[in-house]
């Protein structure tokens, strides 16, 4: 069992470190090369910009965003907690019973609930 | 084994909390944040408290950090881009020291208990949560109910005023 835990942990942990290095990687290497003279460096104010391609950005990046977003990000840490509860329930799944099928759909209703108030009152159009 | 990861992770809270404090960039501020709440559930993970991990990496390091974000983004945050002074630190300090000797006195305080090495089972806890505690759980759901009522009506409160 505690093997087991920590070889499972232990392989995130080792994908959280290919993650990590990915980019250190390559920004190192950038710098590397520029100083051993294989990669040129030619700054212009194209390769300064956001995006190679795309849209213009408009404004700068402390513009202010519309407050209806608001709403979304606190409907995200409500959900975010239901979802903290659907995690045990998947990972037993199998070996319950219909009482916790019944109990997680009565859950997961209830929760509904708010969601077609909100569409009934018509908060989810964007205006 | 687990007394250097201990360290390592105890290392990128306290790095993490120290950056909230001094960094001048209220972005970069919630951003070290994450860091410190990440390594927070890392700790989590060596007491094989599972469950809580993954409550700390959605709640707080996936949810609260995206709602600090988003109210730096929609407030006039522009006008304030950097944090050049603030007068609440010597209270702040007072609020910090206090903790941390109140903290420290339960630490000395409680006797020192070494247990066995073990790993509980993530699905026992989830057997419990629906068979024992299936009421509670079903509390949640309401109580959860309330909380996105609220939300909605704070967002339409909101798009009034505008």
């Amino acid at each position: 069992m505690l093997e087991n835990y920590f070889r499972q942990y232990g392989l995130a942990a080792i994908f959280l470190l290919v993650a990590f290095l990915v980019p250190v990687g390559m920004l190192a290497g950038s710098w590397v090369f520029s100083r051993l003279g294989v990669r040129p460096a030619k700054p212009s104010p194209v390769k300064d910009a956001p995006y190679e391609c795309g849209m213009e950005p408009i404004g700068g990046p402390w513009n202010r965003f519309n407050f209806r977003y608001y709403a979304y990000a606190l409907l995200f840490v409500i959900f975010g907690v239901e979802v903290v509860f659907l995690y045990p329930w998947a990972v037993r799944f199998i070996q319950m019973e219909l009482f916790a099928l019944i109990e997680m759909a009565i859950f997961i209703l209830v929760l509904a609930a708010a969601w077609a108030y909100a569409w009934r009152k018509g908060d989810l159009e964007w205006r | 084994m687990s007394l250097y990861l201990f360290a390592l992770l105890a290392f990128l809270t306290l790095a993490g909390g120290l950056g909230v404090v001094s960094t001048r960039n209220v972005v970069h501020a919630a951003l070290y944040l994450l860091l410190s709440l990440l390594a927070v559930a890392g700790i989590y993970l060596i007491l094989f408290a599972e469950f809580l991990a993954l409550v700390q990496v959605l709640i707080y390091g996936g949810a609260v950090v995206i709602v600090v974000l988003f109210a730096i983004m929609l407030t006039r945050s522009s006008e304030y881009p950097r944090i050049s002074d603030n007068r609440q630190w010597p209270l702040a300090l007072v609020a910090a020291l206090g903790l941390l000797g109140v903290l420290a006195a339960a630490f000395l305080a409680a006797p020192i208990q070494i247990t066995q090495l073990q790993s509980p089972d993530f699905t026992a806890l989830s057997g419990s949560l629906f068979t024992k505690w299936a009421v509670p759980f079903e509390i949640a759901s309401l109580v959860l109910l309330v909380a996105l009522i609220g939300a909605i009506i704070i967002a339409r409160a909101g798009k009034n005023e505008r």
